[in-house]
């Protein structure tokens, strides 16, 4: 009966990523739309396309691995889903958070990435080629800074738990103020895990045609849809969970995450794109400093 | 609402409503048309709230747009995009060019009737056609796919030697062209 009630709360959490993702993805296009003066798709418009990418028919056969590496990038989504507690002190979304949870994520959160890089690189196409080499760029850039804020929050709170975390920040009050490097060198890194502009230079639609997708269409599209909507809500509640103390309701959820998610998009908005060697050298700059006086002021005090 | 032979299911019309709603198109931008697309999708005319959105390759796309005359040498490169897309796929003609050949009637080097060569289910006459035109065109598009009428793809699949022998006439025998692609 245990086992019964925890498969339900994860297929329910799943379910739950999967609708909340794909309604902020939607917000987006709606919010971008309205910066640019223009009307803009409804609200529901990318539940539409995925249901289409979906009902398409799918005939492309490269290998084996174009096969798995949506999969892998979905898989990763779910994995990482799973292991993030979404409300504090819940009994119904426990699902597998345990101790030392967070170098375990650092870990998943990278294996999607390196999934769809093998698969885009069987399709042979070049253009995919060179955006997985962006990619991987890319987030050679990022983690730094990411993992130079989780560690700060690991030495001082000498935990590696989300949960011992959370339960942290009910104490001392959320780390967003208590450790605002910290949060400072996260929520940078944050614009380079999202790829919105200026670090959209993965996808970069008008120069690489999309890049490691570009030979993946109809069901493939769809389920790289989907798993990127469910790792967007990931992420924001990583970042709930880690800096804003979590939430102990679905309203403060929502509400927090999508301020959350409102960051980077809105930097994006009035943004152009990067070139790769520009966006790597951004991360390394303010935001690793960042990182580094979080580590630093962890140590010292 | 009918399962008999002569309406669609229910299952059609939930995949065809979200197909209508949500088309992406692959610009083809081979001749003055494709002057046309960007304001049509950008600010002005904003194509979007239609779900009408752009595909970066063949593979995402379900509209080829064909903005304006083919040479004999585009419509081997369009023939290989067309068949590079994933069912269900439409085709709009765009431009009086692709209907009878326009200004180019008298061309040595440009197909006339694009319909012998690719499926045309919709075309937007006009030299050009507005912005507002491209987007009417979208909604008769629209519309025929939430009648089921949009049956291209199926035409082509049916007539393929049809088609064949007509690509084949105006491209030549000996154009190491259309080969049999290894997807």
């Amino acid at each position: 009966m245990d086992i019964l009630i925890k498969i339900l709360g994860a297929v329910a959490t799943i379910i739950i990523a999967f609708v909340v993702g794909m309604l902020y993805g939607g917000l987006n296009r709606k919010v971008t739309a309205r910066v640019q003066n223009r009307v803009g798709p409804p609200f529901w418009q990318n539940y539409l396309d995925a249901f289409k990418l979906v009902s398409k028919k799918t005939s492309i056969h490269h290998g084996v691995m174009q096969h798995l590496g949506p999969a892998f990038l979905m898989v990763s989504s779910i994995g990482t889903l799973l292991f993030i507690p979404i409300l504090k002190g819940n009994n119904w979304f426990p699902n597998l958070s345990f101790h030392g949870d967070l170098i375990f994520l650092l870990y998943l959160m990278v294996f999607g990435s390196l999934g769809l890089a093998l698969g885009a690189g069987q399709t042979g196409n070049p253009n995919s080629a060179i955006g997985v080499t962006r990619g991987l760029s890319q987030m050679v850039g990022f983690e730094i800074p990411w993992v130079m804020a989780l560690v700060a929050i690991m030495i001082q709170y000498h935990t590696t738990s989300i949960a011992d975390i959370m339960h942290v920040q009910e104490v001392h009050g959320w780390l967003m103020f208590q450790k605002p490097f910290a949060f400072i060198a996260a929520i940078l890194a944050m614009f380079g895990m999202f790829r919105y502009s200026p670090f959209d230079i993965v996808g970069a639609p008008a120069e690489l045609a999309s890049g490691p997708v570009s030979e993946f269409g109809g069901k493939y599209l769809g389920l790289m849809m989907s798993s990127g909507s469910i790792f967007a809500f990931v992420k924001l509640t990583l970042y709930t969970d880690l800096f804003l103390g979590g939430a102990s309701n679905f309203i403060e959820l929502l509400v927090k995450t999508f301020l959350l998610y409102m960051i980077p998009v809105s930097y994006g908005l009035v943004s152009p794109r990067y070139r790769t060697e520009q966006a790597v050298r951004y991360f390394w700059g303010w935001p690793s400093f960042f990182g580094l006086l979080a580590i630093l002021y962890s140590v010292i005090f | 609402m009918v399962n008999d032979k002569n309406s669609q299911k229910i299952v059609d019309i939930i995949q065809n409503f979200a197909r209508k709603h949500s088309l992406f198109v692959l610009a083809y931008g081979t001749g003055c048309g494709a002057i046309e697309i960007p304001p049509t999708m950008t600010s002005r005319y904003d194509a979007e709230r239609f779900g009408i959105r752009g595909a970066a390759t063949p593979r995402q796309a379900d509209v080829l747009l064909i903005t304006g005359y083919l040479t004999t040498k585009t419509l081997k490169r369009v023939i290989r995009v067309y068949e590079q897309m994933q069912d269900p796929k439409y085709v709009i003609g765009f431009g009086s060019c692709t209907i009878n050949g326009g200004m180019y009637w008298d061309s040595y080097n440009t197909i006339k009737v694009l319909d012998k060569y690719l499926p045309v289910d919709i075309y937007i006459n006009g030299c050009m056609p507005r912005p507002e035109a491209v987007i009417e065109g979208f909604i008769k598009l629209q519309k025929k796919i939430a009648e089921g009428r949009a049956d291209g793809a199926k035409q082509y699949k049916e007539n393929f030697e049809w088609y064949r022998a007509n690509q084949k006439k105006v491209l030549g025998p000996t154009t190491p062209h259309i080969q049999e692609y290894n997807w």
